[in-house]
């Protein structure tokens, strides 16, 4: 710097100076401050409610809240389907000092596998900040006690506790029930084009199969929402505003599960179905298909292995055989001798003379009878009570594939019975159209004369026999069957009382089915009547003794196609191809209350009435318990000359 | 003052003795109290946050007072020895500092650690003034050249730390200086269009990355609102979303509920704006121009160019950081870190903004003193 100069300063005019610059400074300092007002006021006043919005939307999140799925009781009020607590393990890593150290002791303390741990670790990568992973799904009730003893040395980790679906009567309900299993990715799609997405934002699983597939969206109930305060890492801080969820409405089925369960001790060993129907309701109260398999495998998702093994077993455990074609076989003899007397072909009286076989006229072919030397003059009481072929291959061949199948279809035949199930199988009613439509051949008459005895192309479900069978035992009255007998919805007033209001399930009756002539009804009825409580009769001997007048029909299907001339024998033909056991009944005969139908798979030897017709009689002994039932307005007496069954081959 | 008498004057006098200047004192205590308020509002409610504060205050008082007591021809005596002395300690951060917050500020003495860089910003417009001062006003173009010189190797220096918003008010302080002392306008915007041709410089070889990153996201906040435009964006909202009204004290949720960034710091205006609205923020504007005011009748009623040109390099300054400040958090500015003078939490600044406070009461009291 220069040295120190001697300056001669004009004082006033550097104030003036310096009055000047301070004066366009705080000019400039007035103009800033408007400047940064003016930018506020942007802000606060006139775009207010924009950052008002923003300000909402950054703390206030919408928790969904699952509603509690409706409960399923049998018609007794015995609990199928209900919602159990599972215990789970969930990790919070951000609130975890040394994430691996603590998943590391948590997991030796638990005894949880490295599995688990792997898993936990690669899910660990995907997930958002503050959102629990879950470490283990299903902790024991030893876990959780030991976790919580200990629950001080890991911070950050919980046990949640969630409800989920639970079986107590496992495979013996689930062909019926279906199982609740978790929403996948197909699920989501489906919930998404359905509109139904926002209602399942909490749930974890849905109906698959059965009724809860069927009745999910009763079941399933509305979703509830907490309004939360949340901070910016997403922490729940404080709950503004609840809304409660409705739970799903309870179902009570028409089902006894104490009768499923005797159905299921019938058929044990076999593969095969039962089921029974309250024929003034159309109500089913058992159906059991065997081999069955435990739907709570499915509800916590089902290891592959599990699974491999039911879908590649050979007993099909998987396949809901109540609602599966089996070929009728004699079962819907009764059924066509109806179409006969319908269409003035027989009469009740009608004779023919059996021999033992059938031959068309031109015809090489020779269809026998199960019984070699036939049965000599029958008329249609005969027929049913023996099972004669002869008789209903003469009957169909006069009557025709097309008014056959026409009458048959009035019965339901070859049509979804509409049982509140989806995985129901139309099976078969053959008629000329569907011949060509499905093999686009012509019908022949070979074809009609196996259709007169339940075979050919024909298959029926052993939920339509029942369906059928009603129909015939109430005149032509036809009831929709069904398993939904009732729902109970939770109702709570305002005042706070809360009550269960239940709504029977109407079903709109169908048209019935009439008859030229209404005594005709009565002449099929009675010979089935006569097929058990008369000596000698088919179903004879697997009814003896019992005590509520029952009614049926054997049959015994072909499954495999025998050669002209050949006889079948079971032990010479492999297990698959053996003969199916099928059977039809219905009691007491005045006012039936049950009908019941039987299919049984491949049995080892001899036919409906040795194989099908027990399971048959179990189910209605245990239906009728004590109670003595005689017929009121007929009596049936035991021919002594009635020709007993003796051959190899039993009646089919 | 007029109708208050004698008893007034008396009073007057005995704070003229203890070298404190009144209206700005109270000026200074209003914002120092709205301080404590919101930095428990915006500190998550922690009373120790407040007491560490209040703590600061207090020394920074204390500063202010003891500052008050030195004639500022003192000030004077020593301008050219402390500015070389800043210097120094200036380059040796640069080359022994201590790395803080990514940026290296600190120098640690052993027993104590301090940033050389905030005791520039009280030596740089002492320097400038005693240099500008130093010939009769207006200052002449070779002088204003020179002073630029001097004012701009601190700033390169603090800018190179890197901390931008230090460097930018070190810079302001000078250059008040020059324009106070009646730089003509001629030369004024011969700097202006230099400055502007120096932006793409700046940008070029002297910004760091995240400098970049930061004017980047002012220009638009929304490009990456969950990354760099995060801060800017919440602080809109908290400030938008208080409204005329506010949402009352404790009660802003931007803040409360931690989405606002650097509450107690930086953007305590913002929490300022959502808990008090519009209202709050004229209310706080107009403090802050009654402190500006009062340090500009100080300034012109100083007896001599040094102390006037100081008086008023050192009002405008603390005006800058208002205007920084605010101009940033509601999205007018770039974010540089400038705290809202007096009113955010942090030691530091306010200790310095305070002993500058205490230069301008020793210039308001210090009326006679030897030219």
């Amino acid at each position: 710097m220069s040295p120190r100069r001697v300056v001669i300063r004009n004082q006033s005019a550097e104030a003036n100076l310096f009055a000047r610059r301070t004066f366009i400074a705080f000019a400039i300092v007035l103009l800033v401050l408007l400047i940064l007002f003016g930018n506020v006021f942007n802000l606060q006043v006139e775009s207010f409610e924009k950052y008002q919005t923003r300000s909402n939307s950054n703390r206030i999140k919408l928790l969904p809240v699952a509603p509690n799925r409706g409960l399923i009781y049998d018609r007794n009020g015995v609990l199928l389907a209900d919602n159990k607590p599972v215990y789970s393990l969930e990790v919070i890593a951000e609130n975890v000092n040394d994430i691996k150290a603590s998943v590391e002791h948590v997991s030796q303390l638990l005894n949880i596998s490295p599995e688990r741990q792997a898993k936990f670790f690669k899910s660990m990568k995907s997930k958002r900040r503050f959102k629990p992973v879950e470490l283990h799904s299903r902790l024991s009730d030893q876990q959780v006690a030991l976790f919580s003893v200990n629950k001080h040395k890991f911070p950050g980790i919980f046990v949640n506790a969630r409800l989920k679906r639970y079986y107590p009567f496992s495979d013996l309900t689930t062909h019926n029930l279906g199982y609740v299993a978790r929403i996948n990715r197909k699920d989501a799609k489906k919930l998404e084009q359905e509109g139904k997405s926002d209602n399942y934002a909490a749930t974890y699983g849905i109906g698959r199969l059965g009724i809860e597939r069927y009745y999910e969206d009763m079941l399933h109930g509305t979703i509830g929402h907490q309004e939360v305060e949340i901070n910016n890492q997403g922490r729940v801080i404080r709950t503004l505003n609840y809304t409660p969820p409705v739970p799903g409405k309870d179902l009570t089925l028409t089902l006894d599960i104490e009768l499923q369960m005797i159905a299921k001790r019938a058929l044990s060993g076999k593969r095969g179905a039962v089921v029974a129907m309250d024929p003034r309701t159309g109500g089913i109260l058992a159906m059991y298909s065997n081999p069955s398999f435990d739907g709570n495998l499915f509800v916590h998702g089902i290891s592959s292995k599990n699974y491999n093994k039911l879908l590649n077993s050979k007993d099909l455990p998987l396949i809901n055989r109540s609602l599966q074609g089996y070929p009728p076989a004699s079962t819907v003899k009764p059924f066509l001798a109806l179409t006969g007397l319908e269409e003035k072909i027989i009469t009740p009286e009608t004779k023919i003379h059996d021999p033992g076989w059938y031959q068309l006229e031109g015809l090489p072919n020779k269809y026998r009878d199960w019984k070699p030397w036939g049965h000599g003059m029958v008329n249609l009481t005969k027929a049913i009570e023996q099972s004669c072929n002869i008789y209903f291959y003469d009957l169909a061949f006069k009557l025709g594939i097309t008014k056959i199948s026409n009458m048959m279809e009035k019965f339901g035949f070859g049509d979804y019975t509409g049982i509140d199930i989806h995985e129901e199988s139309k099976a078969i009613m053959p008629s000329v159209a569907w011949k060509r439509e499905r093999y686009n051949k012509p019908w022949y008459t070979g074809e009609t004369l196996s259709v007169g005895i339940g075979q050919s192309y024909w298959t029926v479900t052993p939920l339509q026999l029942t369906q059928a069978l009603t129909t015939l035992v109430n005149h032509g009255e036809r009831k929709v069957p069904h398993l939904l007998k009732a729902n109970s919805e939770l109702i709570i007033e305002s005042s706070g009382n809360a009550y269960h209001q239940i709504t029977p399930t109407i079903y709109e009756p169908r048209a019935p089915l009439k008859l030229k002539d209404d005594k005709n009804w009565n002449v099929v009825l009675e010979a089935m009547h006569s097929t058990v409580q008369k000596f000698g009769a088919t179903a004879y001997k697997p009814f003896k003794g019992s005590t509520y007048d029952a009614s049926g029909k054997t049959g015994s299907a072909q499954v495999a196609r025998i050669k002209q001339d050949e006889k079948y024998d079971a032990k010479a033909t492999s297990e698959n191809q053996r003969d199916n056991a099928m059977f039809i009944a219905f009691a007491p005969f005045d006012k039936p209350e049950i009908v019941v139908a039987v299919a049984i798979e491949n049995v080892a030897k001899g036919g409906g009435a040795t194989n099908a017709a027990p399971v048959a009689r179990q189910v209605m002994d245990q239906y009728f318990g004590d109670r003595v039932i005689t017929s009121q307005t007929h009596n049936v007496k035991a021919n002594k000359n009635a020709v007993t069954v003796t051959t190899h081959h039993e009646a089919d | 003052m007029r109708s208050s008498g004698q008893d007034q004057q008396k009073v007057h006098t005995l704070w003229q003795r203890l070298h404190i200047d009144i209206p700005l004192l109270l000026g200074l205590f209003t914002l120092l109290a709205l301080g404590l308020f919101l930095v428990y509002s915006a500190g998550g409610q922690d009373i120790a946050v407040v007491y560490r504060k209040a703590r600061s205050i207090g020394v920074a008082l204390l500063g202010m007072f003891i500052v008050a007591q030195i004639p500022p021809l003192v000030y004077r005596k020593w301008a050219v020895p402390v500015f070389v002395l800043g210097l120094l300690m200036l380059v040796s951060v640069l080359l022994f500092g201590h790395v803080g917050k990514g940026a290296q500020r600190w120098l640690d003495l052993g027993f104590i650690k301090f940033q050389p860089s905030e005791i520039m910003k009280l030596i740089v417009p002492i320097m400038i003034a005693w240099f500008v001062s130093q010939d009769s006003l207006p200052v002449k173009i070779s002088t204003v050249v020179q002073a630029f010189a001097l004012v701009l190797l601190p700033t390169l220096l603090i800018a190179k730390q890197p901390d931008l918003g230090t460097s930018l008010l070190i810079a302001s302080s000078g250059i008040f200086v020059i324009f106070l002392a009646g730089a003509s306008w001629k030369l004024i915007s011969a700097c202006v269009g230099l400055a502007s041709a120096f932006v793409p410089i700046l940008w070029m070889f002297l910004m760091k990355p995240y400098q970049k990153q930061r004017v980047m996201t002012f220009l638009n906040p929304e490009q990456d609102p969950l990354g760099s435009g995060y801060h800017i964006i919440q602080s809109k909202i908290a400030i938008g979303s208080g409204g005329i009204e506010g949402k009352g004290w404790l009660q802003g949720t931007q803040s409360q509920l931690e989405f606002l960034p650097e509450r107690h710091t930086d953007f305590i205006f913002s929490v300022f704006s959502e808990e008090f609205g519009l209202i709050g923020v004229a209310a706080l504007l107009a403090v802050y121009l009654f402190v500006v005011m009062r340090g500009l009748w100080i300034a012109v009623n100083a007896q001599h160019a040094f102390t006037k040109l100081l008086a008023g390099s050192l009002t405008l300054t603390f005006f800058v950081y208002v205007f920084v400040n605010i101009g940033m958090v509601s999205g007018l500015l770039p974010v540089v870190g400038v705290p809202l003078p007096l009113v955010s939490y942090g030691g530091t600044s306010m200790v310095t903004l305070m002993l500058g406070f205490g230069i301008l009461m020793a210039i308001s009291t210090h009326r006679r003193f030897h030219v």
